[in-house]
């Protein structure tokens, strides 16, 4: 059986993306192989919360263009077949900028003169290790003044278990880049939001990402009780069901900021997680029938 | 000796732009003889790489100086190895004119990175 892949989205940041990750993987891990993957490689926090024993890591790299000068004739090829606007030529020098390359090779690819060759640099580092109720646990962390996201968290998707059962991918906040590369592959997408316009608003562009990459999804309602109705007239005439709503409550909030999973210190949050996890099965199964 | 100011517009009477890879036009200042001509920014609408685009820009055309409000570190990399004099202005000069004038007087700073 392929594994059931299920990220864990927003739009909007601090609305229980981590929160609902940590405890759909504590609860399920009781049953089933799961893989919880933090993809928020900018400010990972998942490990914070599941305690995991890293006994792995590795460094995240790119390959980055090196120019050889005695080969180079500066003829300008790589300047100008670069998209990222990573190389640029002053006199007879072409300058790197490491920072703006995405490591596609484009420039190697077309240098006439050879003069390219491309050397690691990297950009952050990956690690694994097991919770200790099980839960095979994966993050990325991206070095400080690295711009891009994107290229570590494609690395961590290489090291989903496609013998697993379910794999949780936690997702930066946002709708940009990491974002997609975060959902993109998933089966379906929880969209984890406030009732408010704030929240609604950015919930607004990640189901634009959604149309677009064609995943379903459902909406979990955290803080329930606070803002307005606007979340929910909104999300009536869209295939978005309300999956589950967690109240705005303080004993919450406390639990989760002392670095505790939901459902350990409000254990009665475990019954309600494996609903959640039946009713994305049914909607997964329904939309994909 | 050609100046290149980031502005907003394609006169001299335009704003300034205080954004230097992200500047809509660049106006190109010949203190030789006075002349000048507006260029639209290549790198204004790039997803990335904006200053270092709109610094080969500035490189392609020989320019000596570049003046804008501030310049980002991808820029500053490129206009340094350039040799590309860095002048910066603040948004009380309401038009290009004005800020070439203030360059004239060398009132301007050189940018501080």
């Amino acid at each position: 059986m392929t594994p059931i892949k299920i990220a864990v989205a927003s739009g909007k940041g601090g609305t229980g993306k981590t929160m609902v990750a940590t405890s759909l993987a504590s609860v399920l891990v009781s049953e089933h192989r799961v893989q919880l993957i933090d993809c928020d490689v900018e400010a990972p926090n998942a490990h914070l919360f599941l305690k995991p024993s890293i006994n792995w890591s590795s460094p995240a790299v790119i390959m980055i263009p090196e120019i050889n000068e005695e080969r180079c004739t500066a003829c300008g090829k790589c300047v100008e077949v670069c998209e990222f606007h990573a190389l640029a030529q002053i006199g007879t020098r072409i300058l790197v900028f490491p920072q703006l390359c995405h490591g596609c090779g484009t420039c190697s690819l077309y240098c006439p003169e050879d003069a390219i060759s491309e050397i690691p640099h990297q950009i952050g580092e990956m690690s694994r290790g097991l919770t200790t109720n099980g839960v095979d646990f994966l993050m990325g962390e991206l070095t400080i003044s690295e711009p891009m996201a994107t290229p570590i968290i494609r690395q961590l998707k290489g090291l989903v278990n496609e013998k697993g059962e379910i794999i949780i991918f936690d997702s930066p906040p946002g709708a940009s880049c990491a974002v997609v590369a975060t959902v993109h592959d998933a089966d379906y997408v929880l969209l984890v939001t406030e009732p408010t316009p704030f929240g609604l608003h950015d919930l607004k562009q990640m189901i634009g990402v959604l149309k677009a990459t064609g995943t379903p999804g459902g909406v979990i309602i955290n803080r329930d009780g606070i803002g307005n109705q606007q979340l929910e007239s909104f999300l009536e005439g869209t295939p978005y069901p309300i999956l589950m709503k967690i109240p705005y409550d303080s004993e919450i909030a406390l639990g989760l900021a002392s670095g505790n999973v939901l459902t350990d210190f409000i254990p009665q949050y475990q019954s309600e997680f494996q609903s959640l996890h039946r009713r994305i099965l049914e909607h997964y199964a329904k939309v994909s029938a | 000796m050609i100046l290149m100011i980031s502005s907003q517009g394609d006169t001299l009477q335009s704003e300034p732009s205080l954004r230097f890879g992200r500047a809509p036009y660049f106006i190109e200042f010949n203190l030789e003889d006075d002349s000048w001509k507006a260029h639209e920014n290549p790198a204004v609408s790039e997803a990335g790489g904006a200053g270092v685009a709109a610094s080969q820009f500035l490189i392609d055309k020989k320019a000596s100086a570049a003046l804008s409000g501030r310049f980002g570190p991808n820029a500053h990399y490129a206009l340094t190895h350039a040799n590309i004099r860095m002048v910066t202005f603040d948004g009380d000069y309401r038009s290009v004119q004005s800020v070439i004038d203030a360059y004239k007087d060398e009132k301007l700073q050189e940018a501080k990175h």
